[in-house]
C-alpha cells in the first residue's frame, strides 16, 4: 500500500508516493539523498537522525514518511546557510565540539528547536533538553559549552 | 614549527557540521544490493540443515549465502586466531552468529528473506559464563586449537586448555616470602562487566568484485590488516584488494581489525554485484564488546608502606570466537602490577571461549580491567597502615628511567607528577564539602600504565605540487580523533607552511603507504613520525634547491612560512623552489617516511613504543539511602610529551572520561545461561548522556618531550578511560563504600551500603 506525500522539505515543494510503511529516515536518505540525518540506535534514544517537523525535533528512523503528508520538513542541509547555522558553527568550531561528526547533524537541529523557544537557557536546561542527543566522542562539554553560547542569555 | 602546539581549527569540522562528510552508510553504488543476515537463534548447537529454497525464490533475492558456498576456499579468519567461520560451519557457538546471508535489491526485500530461511539445529550444551565455560566437563565452545593469525604478536602460542585459549604469565622474585613477611595483605576478588563500545555508526562495509579485483568500502580502524586477511580468505595478492575508508563515526576499537568485511565479499562474489552489510545496533553488539572479566588479587605491603609484593590470576571472557582476546589478556596481565616497584610479581591471565557473542578491543583494554582492582587495593592498603594514599604512591611509584617489564621499554613518564595534579584537581587535601544527610562524599586518585604503540610500522608520503599545496598519504583511519588535523599540522610544522595548505584524506590501500593500524594510542607517535620523516624529506630537496639557486651554503637557510631564506633575508617560496627544480609549472617533490623496529624484532615484548599514562582523580557523593552516585569532579591527566594540538588531546580525555564514567556506574551487558543478550538496544544499554557530565571535568597536559613521537611527543586518549573507574572506585570507597563488583548500579551500592550498615 503507498500513500502520496505532500510535504515541504528545506523550503521545496515535494510529492512522492510512498509505501505507508516508510521510515521518514530512509525516505529523506535513499529516496531524497540528503545523508545529513544518520541511522544509529532506531529506538528513539540516540538522536542522529534527528529532523525539524513543523519545527520539532523528531527522531526520523521512528516517523513514517506519511506522516509528513502537509508539514514542513528541515533537515541539515536545509540549516545550512542560515544564520542559525553560521552561528553554530562559529561556536563548535571554537571549542572542537566536533569529533566524528555522526551526531552533530542531530545536535544542531535539536538546538535550533531550542533557540526557537527562545534564548536565555542555562546549562541545566540545555543538558536536560539535549538528553535525546547522545555523542560518544566528546564527553559532551564542549558541544554544552558551544550551546550555552548560542542559546544562552547573553547570545 | 609554528602549526605544532597550537589548536588549530580541525580539519573536518566545517564539512561535519554541515553534514557532508561521508561515512560508509552514506555510499550508493550503482547496481548495489543489500545485504540481511540470519542469525543463530541458540547459542551453541550443530547445524543439521539449511535450506534456503524459498529464501532464494522471494521477490527481488539475488542471492543467498551459506557455508556450501565457501567449499573453494580455506573460510577461516581471525588475527590472532584463525578460529571463525565467515558464516556458521557445522556449528553454531552463540546466539546472534551469522549462519547465512541474503542480498536483495532493497533492505526490506533481503530483511523479509532472511525470515524464509529453514535452518535444522542440534541443540549442545552452553557454556555462557566464565563459570560455566571454566567447570570441570564444560561443553567445548572449540574442539579443535585453531591455527595461530597473522598478527597476534604473542610469539609463540601455547595449546589449549579446555576453553582457555590463551594464557599469559609472569613471575617475579620470591612471592611466597614476600606474602609470608608483610605487615599487610589485601585480598579479594573482583568482577568487571562486558561492556558494548557504542560507536555511533554501527560497521558498515561495501564489497564489490571487478575485473577480479575486490574493492572493499569499510568502516575499518585498520585497513592494511583487513587487506591482509581478506587477501589470504580468497586466496588473491594484496594489490588485488583494495580497502578505502570513508570518515569513520567513531570506533573506540570496536572497528579494529576484521569485523564484517569476510562475510560481505563473500555474499558480493556470489551476487556478482556490489553488496552493502550495515548493522543494526543489536547486530553490532555481538559483533565485538569489551571482555568481561573476573579477577582474583592479592597485595602484600611493610609497615611503612613498602610494597612486597601482588600475586593476580584473571579470567577474560572473550565469548565464541578469540578476536583481539589474546592481546587484550596479555595487555591485562602487564597492568596487573601497577606502575610500582614490586621485589615479587606472580601475574597471570587466561582468555577464555563461551557461548557468548565475540569480545575484542575496546579504548584501554586491559588497563581499564585491571587498574581499578590493583589501585583499590593500594588504596585498602595505606587505610590498613594509616598512610595517606598519595604518600604511598609517590613512595612506591616508579621513577623514569626504571624497569617496568623486564626486557621492555623502562618508564618515560613523570607519574609522580601527574598523580599530585590529578589529586590537586579534585580537591585533595581539601576539607570535605558538606553533604546532605544521608549522602556521603569521598576523592580518590589512580595511576596506571598502558603498553601502547602496537607494532611499530609505519609509512607516510608527503607530496608537494608545483603551486606549493601538501598532500599527505598516511594510513590512519579518521575516528573522529582528529587525526588528519594533527598529520597536516606535523607537515606543516616541518615544511613551515600554513597548516591549511596541507589536505590528508581517507586511506585508500592502492595509494596510501602501509600503517599497522589506528589503535594502541599509536597514530601520532609511529605514523605521525612517518608523516615527520617524508616531510623532511621534502624540505631536504627543497633546501638543496634553495642553495643552489639563492648560492648559499644550505646550513645557512632556513624554513620560513611557505618558504626558504637565506641569511640576507632573500626568500624563495615553495612554489618557486619546485617549479625551478623542474624547470618548468609541473613536477613535485615526493618526500617517503618510514618507522619500522629499531634494532629488535618489533615484538611486544620488546616495547612497547612508549607508555601511555593512566592517570585520574575522582570527587563522587553517594547517596545512602538510594545507593545513586553523583560524580561531582574528575580530573585526568594527559602526559603526552609534547601536544600538537592541546585542544585535540583535551577532547580525547574528556571523551574517555565520560567513557570511564559510563564503564564505571552504568555500563552492562547481560547475558541470560541461555547465552541471550537481554539488553540488545539503547533503551535497555545506556550510555552516558549530557546530563551526567560531571559538574567539574579537568584535563591536565603534561609536556615534558619524553615521547619518541615527532617534536617529543606521545600518544593519548585511552589512559582516561582506565583510570576514571579507578578513580570513582577509590572515591566511593573513601566514602565509606569500598567495592569490588563494577558497574556500580545503585542496587549494587545500596546492597553493600547495607551490608556495611553505614548511612
Amino acid at each position: 500500500m503507498t500513500e502520496t506525500v505532500r510535504t515541504t522539505i528545506n523550503g521545496e515543494k515535494v510529492v512522492a508516493e510512498v509505501p505507508a510503511e516508510l521510515l521518514l529516515l530512509d525516505f529523506l536518505r535513499d529516496r531524497l539523498g540528503l545523508t545529513g540525518a544518520k541511522q544509529s540506535c532506531e529506538v528513539q534514544v540516540c538522536g542522529v537522525c534527528t529532523v525539524l517537523v513543523d519545527g520539532d525535533p523528531v527522531s526520523s528512523c521512528c516517523f513514517l514518511a506519511a506522516d509528513v503528508d502537509g508539514r514542513e520538513v528541515e533537515t541539515i542541509e536545509g540549516l545550512v546557510g542560515s544564520d542559525f547555522h553560521r552561528r553554530a558553527v562559529e561556536a563548535f568550531m571554537r571549542h572542537a565540539a566536533v569529533q566524528c561528526g555522526f551526531c552533530t547533524a542531530g545536535m544542531l537541529l535539536t538546538a535550533k528547536a531550542l533557540a526557537s523557544r527562545g534564548t536565555g537557557w542555562d546549562r541545566a536546561g540545555i543538558a536536560e533538553a539535549m538528553s535525546g542527543n547522545l555523542c560518544r566522542c566528546t564527553g559532551y562539554r564542549s558541544i554544552l559549552d558551544s550551546l550555552a553560547e548560542l542559546l544562552g542569555a547573553t547570545s | 614549527m609554528t602549526a605544532v602546539g597550537q589548536s588549530v581549527e580541525r580539519a573536518d569540522g566545517r564539512l561535519k557540521l554541515a553534514g557532508q562528510a561521508e561515512f560508509t552508510g552514506d555510499i550508493r553504488m550503482p547496481g548495489m544490493l543489500y545485504g540481511a543476515i540470519l542469525h543463530s537463534p541458540v547459542a551453541h548447537a550443530r547445524i543439521r540443515s539449511v535450506d534456503v529454497t524459498a529464501a532464494e525464490k522471494a521477490g527481488g533475492v539475488v542471492a543467498v549465502l551459506t557455508a556450501e558456498d565457501l567449499s573453494d576456499l580455506d573460510p577461516y579468519y581471525g588475527h590472532a586466531l584463525r578460529d571463525r567461520p565467515v558464516v556458521a560451519l557445522g556449528k553454531v557457538r552463540f546466539l546472534g552468529e551469522p549462519v547465512a546471508v541474503v542480498a536483495a535489491e532493497s533492505q526490506a526485500a533481503a530483511d523479509a528473506a532472511v525470515a524464509l530461511i529453514d535452518v535444522e539445529y542440534a541443540e549442545l550444551p552452553i557454556a555462557a559464563s566464565l563459570e560455566t565455560a571454566l567447570a570441570q566437563q564444560a561443553p567445548l565452545v572449540h574442539e579443535k586449537r585453531a591455527r595461530p593469525g597473522r598478527a597476534h604478536g604473542l610469539g609463540d602460542l601455547p595449546d589449549a586448555d579446555g576453553n582457555i585459549c590463551y594464557s599469559y604469565s609472569f613471575r617475579r622474585g620470591d612471592v611466597d616470602g614476600a606474602f609470608a613477611g608483610a605487615a599487610v595483605v589485601v585480598e579479594g576478588e573482583y568482577t568487571f562487566p562486558a561492556v558494548y563500545q557504542y560507536s555511533m555508526e554501527t560497521h558498515t562495509t561495501i564489497a564489490h568484485w571487478h575485473g577480479g579485483e575486490l574493492t572493499l568500502w569499510s568502516s575499518c580502524q585498520h585497513p592494511f590488516l583487513v587487506r591482509q586477511e581478506i587477501a589470504v580468505l580468497f586466496g588473491l595478492p594484496l594489490d588485488l584488494v583494495r580497502v578505502i575508508v570513508p570518515f569513520l563515526g567513531g570506533g573506540f576499537g570496536s572497528k579494529s581489525y576484521t569485523k564484517m568485511e569476510p562475510l560481505t565479499a563473500a555474499i558480493a562474489r556470489k551476487a556478482g554485484r556490489p553488496v552493502r552489510i550495515l548493522n543494526a545496533v543489536h547486530e553490532s553488539m555481538i559483533t565485538t564488546r569489551r571482555h568481561n572479566m573476573t579477577c582474583r588479587m592479592r597485595t602484600a605491603a611493610a609497615a611503612d608502606g613498602t610494597l612486597l609484593g601482588r600475586s593476580a590470576e584473571a579470567w577474560l571472557d572473550t565469548g565464541a570466537y578469540a578476536d583481539n582476546g589474546p592481546r587484550v589478556t596479555a595487555t591485562a596481565g602487564d597492568a596487573a602490577p601497577g606502575p610500582y616497584r614490586w621485589p615479587a610479581l606472580d601475574i597471570t591471565a587466561h582468555c577464555v571461549y563461551t557461548n557468548t557473542g565475540p569480545a575484542g578491543s575496546y579504548r584501554a583494554f586491559g588497563a581499564t580491567h585491571l587498574q581499578w582492582i590493583g589501585e583499590s587495593q593500594l588504596d585498602e592498603v595505606a587505610r590498613r597502615l594509616r598512610v595517606d594514599r598519595l604518600e604511598i604512591r609517590r613512595r612506591n611509584l616508579l621513577r623514569p628511567g626504571e624497569e617496568v617489564r623486564p626486557g621492555g621499554k623502562p618508564l618515560d613518564a613523570d607519574l609522580i607528577g601527574d598523580v599530585e595534579k590529578a589529586a590537586i584537581n579534585v580537591g585533595w587535601g581539601e576539607p570535605p564539602a558538606r553533604s546532605a544527610d544521608k549522602k556521603r562524599r569521598g576523592r580518590g586518585v589512580s595511576v596506571g600504565l598502558l603498553a601502547a604503540g602496537a607494532h611499530p610500522v609505519s609509512m607516510a608520503t608527503v607530496r608537494m605540487g608545483p603551486d606549493g599545496s601538501v598532500t599527505v598519504l598516511v594510513g590512519t583511519t579518521e575516528l573522529g580523533q582528529g587525526a588528519r588535523t594533527v598529520m597536516a599540522q606535523i607537515a606543516a610544522g616541518v615544511l613551515g607552511t600554513p597548516v591549511t595548505s596541507v589536505v590528508v584524506r581517507g586511506t585508500d590501500t592502492r595509494y596510501t603507504p602501509y600503517d599497522r593500524s589506528t589503535g594502541a594510542s599509536r597514530s601520532t607517535t609511529v605514523a605521525g613520525l612517518a608523516v615527520q620523516r617524508a616531510a623532511q624529506n621534502v624540505l631536504d630537496a627543497l633546501l638543496e634547491t634553495a642553495a643552489a639557486r639563492l648560492e648559499a651554503p644550505p646550513q645557512l637557510l632556513t624554513p620560513v612560512a611557505g618558504g626558504i631564506a637565506d641569511a640576507g633575508g632573500r626568500t624563495m617560496t615553495h612554489a618557486e623552489l619546485v617549479r625551478a627544480r623542474f624547470g618548468f609549472d609541473g613536477g613535485e617533490l615526493i618526500g617517503h617516511g618510514r618507522v619500522q623496529p629499531e634494532g629488535g624484532s618489533g615484538s611486544y615484548a620488546e616495547g612497547p613504543v612508549f607508555w601511555e599514562v593512566c592517570v585520574a582523580g575522582a570527587e563522587v557523593e553517594v547517596d545512602t539511602e538510594t545507593g545513586v552516585i553523583t560524580v561531582l569532579r574528575t580530573a585526568t591527566v594527559a602526559d603526552v610529551g609534547q601536544a600538537i594540538n592541546p585542544q585535540l588531546v583535551a577532547r580525547q580525555d574528556e571523551g574517555a572520561t565520560l567513557q570511564g564514567l559510563g564503564n564505571a556506574l552504568f555500563e552492562e551487558m547481560h547475558v541470560a545461561p541461555d547465552g541471550m543478550l537481554l539488553n540488545d538496544t539503547l533503551l535497555s544499554y545506556r550510555i552516558p548522556a549530557f546530563r551526567d557530565l560531571p559538574a567539574a571535568m579537568t584535563c591536565s597536559i603534561v609536556e615534558n618531550g619524553d615521547g619518541p613521537g615527532p617534536f617529543g611527543a606521545k600518544g593519548c586518549g585511552e589512559g582516561a578511560l582506565a583510570a576514571v573507574p579507578a578513580a570513582i572506585v577509590n572515591a566511593l570507597a573513601d566514602a565509606g563504600v569500598p567495592m569490588n563488583v563494577l558497574p556500580l548500579t545503585p542496587e549494587r551500592v545500596w546492597r553493600r551500603i547495607q551490608e556495611l550498615k553505614i548511612g
